[in-house]
């Protein structure tokens, strides 16, 4: 079964979608895209009964053979998880937008186009064992993140959304790729699956650690970790179930993929599991605490996602420490990835439906503003309770999922103090510590989130809509959501055996085989050791801060403004703009001048320093001709034509002057034996004086004033430098001929050959007859160009019309 | 000789780059007119300035000026015509539509930026 062209159906079915929206006008567009998620997720469920045994199934199309590169579709634990996220969800967003975008007012067509490229691009990226498909799949997904961001483009907030995500996400997809290809140098292969395997031979090799931090920096700024998260509160700008699909459920979570996918190559390196534990918990306490300061439901639950995708991130750099400690102890780290893949799933489920009801918040009240809403809990009862499961999951309390992988994430955080490697026993006691603060606050933006919108005084006046309940179709995709948040806690093992066990397997190949090497089972109950004293002081500290969030919460407001990422984020933008185009305007003056300066110079300066390093000046006195009075008497006239130009005060000074110096040349040429030289150089001197004069004689009258010109220092500076350049030059040349003219056979077979005795003239003809051609190309061009400048004169037309049109 | 034609040739440059920095577009067009004459020199310098008699075939003549730089020489003399006379044709357009033949001041419009 070639299966890799699985990942190919949502972008073929994006072709259909235009016509089916232009012909079929009465029914939602949305119905006929349901079916595309729905079928894929029943394609990738036929995999779970294997893949629960261990087994791994690839297959792949060749893209470009010669150079090696695939699309290979590696279906394992790890990326059929993934395939049935992202199937899965997007059945569920897809049903959900058919109730939330109105048919009649809404772009569907784009919208659909854009969601089933997206939908391609993540089956990619989690599918791929190539790496450069991968890195195509993975720019997709930036690119219909874009046009999704961007979807409602009159506003200038979602644009700015949009381009800002844009920039984050390319940046790091970019450093992604130079990640990708130092380690397939390194390798000597593309495909994953094959640099897995040789692993332990990568961890010497010098770009190792550089490769690392590259596709580190690309998971980070996917996947929203500090200081990166920032474009996410931005990118809520998009419709409510582009955030429920790309920015809770699948795109932010390639970046864990990513880290998940590589652990087994960069486990060994003690810089991964640092990076990844201490970003991640930095992260998870970061979006915790400025959860609540915002007042946008949208944003708090952007700012909840960056913390529990820090939270992931942290477990699975702890996942990685289990490389260092062994199978045989019983360490917790074996479990520290199954507790970030259940958690994942477990955010999954909570987030999407947190985000479809902040959608139907909007959708029925007309705002999202948290400070407007409230007392909605009597208007919207379905919609209260999915928000309460959601939001008490998040917040990890029972009996919800949330509980079972806060548990986890305590247990794997407590434990890292007693890994005794890379200096964590001195510092780990900061993880427990910073994860428990970050709980706290993850448990009071939690009820922040759900209380202040469905409880407290209803103000009916500040609402743009009269409040009611969402219709039921609206509701489905969330309540399927919330029942499955329920049904995990209750039944987690079986999530646990058909889906975690298998990804971890994919996470940690030097531990496990199989899946049921790996003996953990999930137990809501695991007696009165110190993570539930800990939960149980999260929440008493919590509901304390909760109830007193009025107290305290205006201090959010006095972080000073000039400190944030966004600042830095606009900072950066605003000079990369302004100081570029400073720098432009700088050196691109507009003058000719500056211009023929920069030249100039460069030319002085490269030949100079080209003939000192390769000490190539020369004077040779071998093959001189000898010096003749007439010679001099020319050169001096020539000298002083010269100089009568650069002193003379009037232009018409000038010009005769040139034409001395012209006449001079041609005196040389005929010194110098070339008679047909000096005779066309007579012929065009006096041509050519004639053409100035005339140029002159039409001069305006109002710039007719005479001056001399005056004497500019750099000017003369330059000038010189390049009058000795052209010397010294000319000097070495000259002076280190290294093989005879060919003129020789020209003098011997001019008559012979040719028929001719002016050698010149034959050659001119006769032996380069092309140059003569071209030339006479050259001289048909001018005078048609001197016609044409003469005789046309577009503007002054323009101008009568202009006139004609008043 | 040929030392002396060097430094005469590195002035005639001199000279030449001298007046293409300058503002007016007249004085621009003479100092290419100056760069072409210093380039002719150059080429004729650097065949060897040696030879006693013209390249046309004669009895008992063997040494020949160099025939090869002088075809050069007439085609770069012929092509650097054709251009100055049309960049002088240029510089009278430019004059009576612009009014002006400071270069300084044509720096092209704002919108152009």
């Amino acid at each position: 079964m070639s299966f890799v062209y699985f990942i190919f159906i949502p972008m073929l079915a994006a072709l259909v979608i235009p016509f089916l929206y232009k012909k079929v006008r009465g029914i939602h567009t949305g119905w006929f895209v349901l079916a595309v998620p729905v079928i894929l997720f029943s394609l990738y469920t036929t995999f779970l009964s294997k893949v629960k045994n261990g087994e791994s199934f690839t297959s792949s199309f060749e893209w470009i053979p010669s150079l090696n590169i695939s699309v290979t579709s590696y279906i394992d634990g790890l990326s059929l998880l993934f395939s049935l996220l992202i199937t899965g969800i997007g059945s569920l967003v897809v049903l959900y937008s058919i109730f939330y975008l109105d048919k009649t007012r809404e772009q569907l067509h784009n919208f659909y186009v854009y969601l089933l490229l997206f939908m391609t691009a993540m089956l990619g990226v989690v599918q791929s064992d190539h790496m450069i498909s991968l890195y195509f799949f993975w720019e997709l997904t930036s690119i219909s993140s874009f046009l999704l961001i961007g979807y409602w483009y009159k506003r200038d907030r979602s644009r700015f959304g949009a381009l800002k995500s844009m920039m984050i996400t390319v940046f790091g997809g970019l450093m992604m790729l130079g990640g990708f290809v130092l380690l397939s140098i390194m390798g000597d292969t593309y495909s994953i699956r094959e640099l897995i395997a040789s692993a332990p031979e990568l961890g010497n090799h010098e770009w190792f650690v550089w490769s690392l931090i590259l596709i580190l920096l690309g998971a980070f700024t996917k996947s929203a970790q500090f200081p990166f998260y920032i474009w996410l509160p931005d990118a809520m700008e998009a419709p409510t179930p582009v955030s429920a699909y790309l920015h809770s459920a699948t795109m932010v979570k390639a970046g864990l993929y990513l880290v998940a996918r590589f652990t087994p190559i960069f486990a060994s390196s003690e810089w991964w599991i640092w990076l990844v534990t201490g970003i991640g918990l930095l992260t998870l306490f970061w979006g915790s605490f400025f959860a609540l300061k915002q007042t946008d439901l949208k944003g708090i639950l952007a700012f909840s996602t960056v913390s529990q995708l820090g939270l992931i991130m942290s477990l699975l750099g702890a996942g990685a420490i289990s490389f260092h400690t062994g199978i045989e102890e019983d360490s917790i780290f074996k479990y520290a990835a199954f507790a970030a893949i259940f958690h994942l799933v477990n955010h999954a489920t909570f987030k999407g439906s947190l985000f479809m009801i902040a959608g139907i918040v909007d959708h029925e009240t007309g705002t999202r503003d948290i400070r407007k809403l409230g007392g909605l809990m009597s208007m919207m009862p379905i919609s209260f309770t999915i928000a309460l499961i959601g939001s008490f999951s998040m917040a990890g309390l029972p009996p919800f999922n949330g509980f079972l992988s806060k548990e986890m994430f305590l247990t794997g955080m407590l434990s890292i103090q007693d890994f005794n490697l890379f200096a964590f026993d001195t510092w780990g006691i900061l993880f427990p510590i910073i994860a428990w603060i970050a709980s706290v606050f993850t448990f009071i933006y939690s009820f922040y989130f759900v209380f202040r919108t469905f409880t407290g005084k209803h103000k009916p006046d500040l609402l743009p809509k009269q409040a009611h309940e969402a219709p039921i179709g609206m509701l489905i995709s969330p309540a399927i959501l919330g029942s499955l948040v329920v049904a995990i806690f209750f039944i987690p093992n079986v999530i646990g055996d058909v889906l975690v066990k298998p990804a971890v397997v994919a996470i940690q190949p030097y531990l496990y085989d199989v899946p049921e090497d790996i003996h953990i089972h999930i137990k809501a109950w695991h007696g009165p050791n110190i993570e539930l004293w800990m939960t149980i002081g999260i929440v008493l500290l919590g509901y304390l801060l909760y109830a007193t969030l009025s107290k305290w919460q205006p201090l959010y407001n006095k972080f000073p403004q000039g400190f944030t990422l966004n600042r830095l984020y606009d900072t950066m933008m605003f000079l990369s703009e302004v100081g570029t185009n400073r720098l432009t305007r700088f050196y691109m003056t507009g003058f000719i001048r500056s211009y023929l300066v920069y030249m100039f110079t460069g030319i002085v300066l490269l030949t100079i320093s080209t003939v000192f390093i390769k000490e190539a000046f020369d004077i040779s006195f071998a093959t001189l001709a000898p010096i003749r009075f007439y010679e001099l008497i020319i050169a001096l006239v020539l000298i002083a034509g010269t100089l009568t130009i650069l002193l003379a005060k009037s232009r018409l000074t000038s010009i005769i002057a040139l034409g001395a110096v012209g006449y001079s040349v041609a005196l040389f040429f005929v010194i110098f034996n070339a008679p047909d030289l000096a005779l066309t150089q007579l012929v065009i001197e006096t041509v050519s004086v004639a053409l100035f004069l005339l140029a002159f004689y039409h001069l305006p009258k109002l710039n007719r004033h005479e001056n001399r010109m005056k004497f500019r220092l750099g000017n003369a500076l330059v000038a010189i430098g390049v009058g000795v350049t052209v010397t010294i030059v000319a000097l070495s040349a000259h002076s280190q001929k290294l093989v005879p003219s060919i003129s020789s056979y020209y003098e011997k077979t001019v008559y012979k050959e040719a028929g001719g005795g002016n050698i010149v003239n034959v050659i001119l003809v006769d032996y380069r007859g092309f140059d003569t051609l071209f030339e006479i190309a050259v001289l048909a061009i001018a005078s048609l160009g001197i016609i044409a400048l003469i005789q046309l004169r577009l503007t002054k037309k323009k101008e009568v019309n202009r006139i004609e049109d008043k | 000789m040929e030392i002396v034609m060097c430094f005469v040739i590195g002035f005639l440059f001199m000279a030449a780059v001298y007046l293409m920095l300058s503002k007016s577009l007249l004085r621009i067009i003479i100092g290419t007119g100056l760069l072409s004459h210093g380039a002719h020199l150059l080429i004729l310098t650097m065949g060897g300035l040696e030879g006693s008699a013209p390249p046309v075939v004669s009895h008992g003549v063997t040494d020949y000026a160099d025939p090869l730089p002088q075809a050069l020489i007439l085609t770069a003399i012929v092509i650097s015509f054709g251009v100055t006379a049309f960049f002088l044709v240029l510089a009278y357009r430019a004059y009576q539509e612009l009014g002006t033949d400071n270069m300084n001041l044509m720096r092209g419009t704002e919108d152009h930026d």
